[in-house]
């Protein structure tokens, strides 16, 4: 945070190093980016702010060459340039380091460098360059180490380090700290700092103000295809930047964490759960015992691939685990599937919400249909014959009721937006009144107002004397919703701390980062295995 | 140089419609340009195949005769497809449904009264259901491929229906030909329509058309089919299970195709030979997908496909061409149907190789469409 203003003053008087002027991209009738303008100076740290569908990901891919503008030019040291590939963009000094990995898990770090690199080095030589960078700037990795065995944290530094040893002048890095503890990324940070000290230039992707208050100089923001603000970042508040994002206040419901009434009654519970998941690259849950009561959202925190979509086929009843293991109510049901334990007041929203929580190609009611077909929605006749005029009608309900906006009549799931898909699979659940709800990133990629609004009908579920269980990666939703979280890491599950307490730095160290060194496999199950241990 | 097929955002409601006329006029071109390369007058040839069965009633009864047992044997397919249960096997259903319901006929003859011939018609479904469920427990127990189970099962049935009217169900009486003896009245479906061999089974057939389209369209069961075969992994949040789908829908279709199988020999038949189906079993796969999966598509591709056997005798029959070419005109139809139906859902696009390794490392950055359509 200090020690950076001194450098974007240097950058005033010189050509941008990059600038895009009326850069446009339409696909079909939709304008995905209109007419931008941006300029990026040397030694800068930019942040290119929006939400989901503001055109961020369209405007970088054109710059990385992965999609062609229609109209508008690409000046790179004031030099229109015309980037035809990914291949032309390294060459044109730009690197881009991905949102989602693309590294070949089967390869050590050495050779997935050595691989992305122009001069075709030996391993032997990635392994010299990669000393001599990690002895400048940190981001240790061992370089001989297969990348399936490393953790999502490491493998993004992984990611970060095969851009960084191109040399590229400009680096792009899509939402990077997505996937890293709040101490692995204030790590991130330094480095970048460190890169635009010496002159290298930054474009930042991101959607999380505080982050980006912390770390640019400089920020264009984005809505709907447009640039709608240019802001020096440090001089604004989260507030501000959320209200230019956004394009109206967002006002998000705040829960006021509670402490347990000793009397509530226990609705869910998960005794020494052990579950190993039929692929190759799930994540063994080691283990687990939790406890949720009635009135009670118990968070669940954690870094994507630590076990959550296990931990959550495991509540819902899509992975069988030993019958006393999961409890309803004090009811065994670790042997009985989803439809049984949607009878027994359950309700459930897995992470993937097009092709797991709804099926794409059908249309809204019948998919409202698929998880409401107990004898109390009334959507089932005699011999399983379907009542079309009572699904439809769910479904308008539930689109009224949720303010989920698609086309007219009854279109079909692919259609609608992300948050509105998501504002629909929540609210098919959130109208049953479950008496137990298991929700896994909820709100994932899903816009700000969409967000809030999926917040609060959570939140006013719990109010009403419903246990509820928010898996989520996203802390600062859990610091808001949750009275309790817990961590899950390497498979196992820690102690819940109380959220009005608990501090980032608290959850960060539960995460599996210990704020220096790469996070270890063993070393970090047993942070978070510590307060278990007498359960072992 | 790369070949690549990508998935259009929105496939032209227009051309949706249009794919199978036009896969129809595709074939029909291209059997022309066949027959004039064989040395025939095209347009005769092609007047000849696919209009003059159409013009004398005897022929349009044996059209629907012909075509009862295709869409029957197709609803059943259709389910299974829907389902992403590649059942190919349907010939071997159909057959062990024959040979199944050919028990009281051969093994008690002198059995005969009125609940003979339900009798015949349950054994046949039973004989079916059964048959196609054995890929059923390959695919569920051993995770084994149902497309090459069923294909393989279906070589068995024949040959142990060829197997049992060459030696044990051979008709004693019957001089050492391959037949098994001659079914009665009694075990025989009546002839419903006045001097044609039009007979009760027929009708059983076309019945079945909105029996299976309300089933699939209007019961949960159905609705669970459609689920598994466009989501799996909503099917299981959705709680059907997958292996009950697998099974249900491959002894459905069993059942059905067993069930055209018993009808076909107690019905035009009458007795069981080592031959029974000009290859209704195979040829319903192309009326399944020809009819798109729809029970009333499968009605009207039902009738086509039976013309393109009865034209194929005709053609034989009047100007000489031979009966291979109704296997392929079949094969034609399928090609252009199957064609069809992805360039309109698809699009070609050349693509050069050298970038591909980079595209590839790009492409899991959140689409572009996706992104777009967040904004609209």
């Amino acid at each position: 945070m200090q020690g950076d203003t001194d450098l974007h003053t240097e950058s005033g008087n010189t050509d941008p190093l990059l600038a895009v002027d009326g850069l446009t991209k339409s696909f079909g009738a939709l304008i995905a980016v209109n007419n931008v303008d941006m300029a990026i100076a040397k030694g800068s740290i930019h942040a290119l702010l929006g939400e989901n569908g503001a055109g961020k990901s369209t405007l970088v891919k054109m710059l990385y060459g992965t999609l062609q503008p229609d109209a508008g030019r690409i000046l790179i040291n004031g030099k229109p340039e015309t980037v035809a590939s990914p291949n032309h963009a390294r060459a044109l000094g730009i690197g881009m380091v991905f949102q989602h990995f693309s590294l070949f898990e089967s390869m050590t770090v050495a050779e997935n460098i050595a691989l992305a690199l122009d001069h075709k080095p030996t391993p032997d030589q990635v392994k010299a360059e990669l000393t001599d960078f990690v002895a400048r700037y940190g981001l240790a990795v061992d370089p001989d180490s297969t990348v399936g065995d490393l953790d999502v944290g490491v493998r993004q530094r992984v990611e970060i380090l095969r851009v960084l040893l191109q040399k590229p002048s400009l680096v792009i890095l899509d939402e990077p700290t997505s996937v890293l503890t709040p101490q692995e990324a204030e790590q991130l940070f330094g480095v970048l700092r460190q890169l635009a000290s010496e002159g290298k230039s930054i474009l930042y992707i991101s959607h999380k103000l505080d982050e980006v208050r912390a770390l640019c100089d400089d920020a264009t923001v984005m809505r709907h295809g447009k640039v709608v603000a240019r802001t020096d970042p440090r001089e604004e508040s989260s507030a501000s930047l959320a209200r230019a994002m956004v394009g109206s206040d967002v006002t998000d419901a705040v829960r006021t964490h509670r402490a347990l009434p000793a009397d509530a009654p226990l609705m869910l519970e998960l005794n020494q759960v052990e579950y190993e998941p039929g692929s190759l690259f799930g994540m063994a849950l080691k283990d687990i015992s939790l406890r949720v009561h009635a009135g009670e959202i118990l968070g669940i925190a954690g870094v994507a691939g630590n076990g959550q979509k296990e931990l959550f086929d495991v509540l819902s009843g899509e992975a069988l685990v030993d019958l006393d293991s999961v409890r309803i109510e004090g009811h065994p049901v670790g042997k009985l599937p989803i439809a049984k334990r949607r009878e027994r007041g359950g309700a459930f929203v897995p992470e993937e919400r097009a092709g797991h929580a709804s099926v794409p190609a059908m249309a809204l009611s019948e998919n409202a249909l698929i998880t409401r077909k107990a004898p109390e929605d009334g959507t089932l006749g005699s011999l399983g014959v379907m009542k079309f005029g009572a699904i439809r009608k769910l479904s308008e309900t539930i689109r009224d009721a949720f303010d989920v906006r698609s086309a007219k009549g009854d279109p079909a799931a692919s259609t609608l937006s992300g948050g509105n898909l998501q504002k629909f699979v929540v609210g098919r659940e959130l109208s049953r009144k479950p008496r137990i709800l298991v929700v896994n990133q909820p709100t994932w990629g899903v816009d700000a107002a969409a967000a809030s609004f999926i917040r609060t009908g959570i939140m006013d579920l719990a109010d009403q004397g419903s246990a509820v269980i928010v898996i989520s990666q996203d802390l600062d939703e859990l610091l808001q919703i949750s009275d309790r979280i817990a961590v899950l890491s390497h498979g196992y599950l820690s102690e819940p701390l109380d959220a009005a307490n608990v501090t980032l730095e608290q959850l960060g160290l539960l995460m599996g980062g210990d704020g220096g060194a790469p996070a270890s496999g063993p070393e970090a199950a047993n942070t978070a295995g510590m307060e278990r241990s007498d359960a072992a | 140089m790369q070949l690549e097929l990508v998935k259009r955002d929105a496939p032209s409601a227009t051309m949706l419609l249009a794919a199978p006329f036009l896969a129809i006029g595709l074939t029909l071109l291209t059997s022309g340009i066949l027959f004039a390369l064989m040395g025939f007058n095209p347009f005769e040839a092609l007047y000849e195949y696919f209009i003059s069965p159409l013009t004398e009633l005897w022929s349009v009864h044996e059209l629907l005769l012909k075509a009862g047992p295709l869409i029957l044997i197709a609803l059943g397919l259709a389910v299974c497809y829907r389902a992403n249960v590649w059942n190919i096997g349907a010939e071997g259903q159909f057959t062990m449904g024959a040979v199944f319901g050919s028990i009281p006929p051969i093994l008690f003859p002198e059995w005969t009264g009125p609940l003979t011939l339900p009798t015949m018609l349950v054994l046949g479904i039973i004989g079916g259901a059964l048959y196609g469920s054995i890929p059923a427990l390959l695919k569920v127990r051993f995770r084994a491929n149902e497309i090459l189970t069923s294909l393989m099962l279906a070589y068995i049935a024949l040959l142990i229906l060829d197997y049992l009217v060459r030696g044990p169900w051979r008709d004693p009486g019957g001089f050492n030909f391959p037949e098994s003896r001659n079914f009665s009245d009694e075990q025989s479906l009546p002839v419903i329509v006045e001097g044609s061999r039009l007979h009760l089974g027929i009708l059983l057939s076309f019945l079945m058309v909105p029996v299976m389209w309300f089933f699939m369209s209007r019961t949960l069961a159905g609705h669970a089919i459609k689920v598994v075969g466009e989501a799996p992994r909503a099917a299981r949040f959705a709680g059907f299970s997958s292996s009950a789908l697998v099974y249900g829908s491959l002894i459905l279709s069993g059942a059905l195709a067993g069930l055209a199988g018993i009808m076909e020999v107690a019905g035009p038949i009458g007795e069981l030979r080592p031959t029974i189906s000009p290859g209704y079993g195979f040829t319903a796969i192309i009326v399944a997908f020809l009819g798109r999966l729809n029970p009333w598509g499968i009605l009207m591709a039902g009738l086509l496909l039976s013309l393109s056997f009865l034209g194929g005798e005709a053609a034989q029959i009047t100007i000489g061409l031979s009966d291979k070419m109704a296997r392929v005109v079949q094969g034609l139809l399928l090609f252009f149907v199957l064609g069809c139906d992805t360039l309109v859902r698809y699009q070609i696009r050349f693509s050069s190789g050298a970038p591909k390794a980079a595209e590839q490392s790009a492409a899991p950055a959140a689409p572009a469409t996706q992104g777009a359509g967040d904004a609209a």
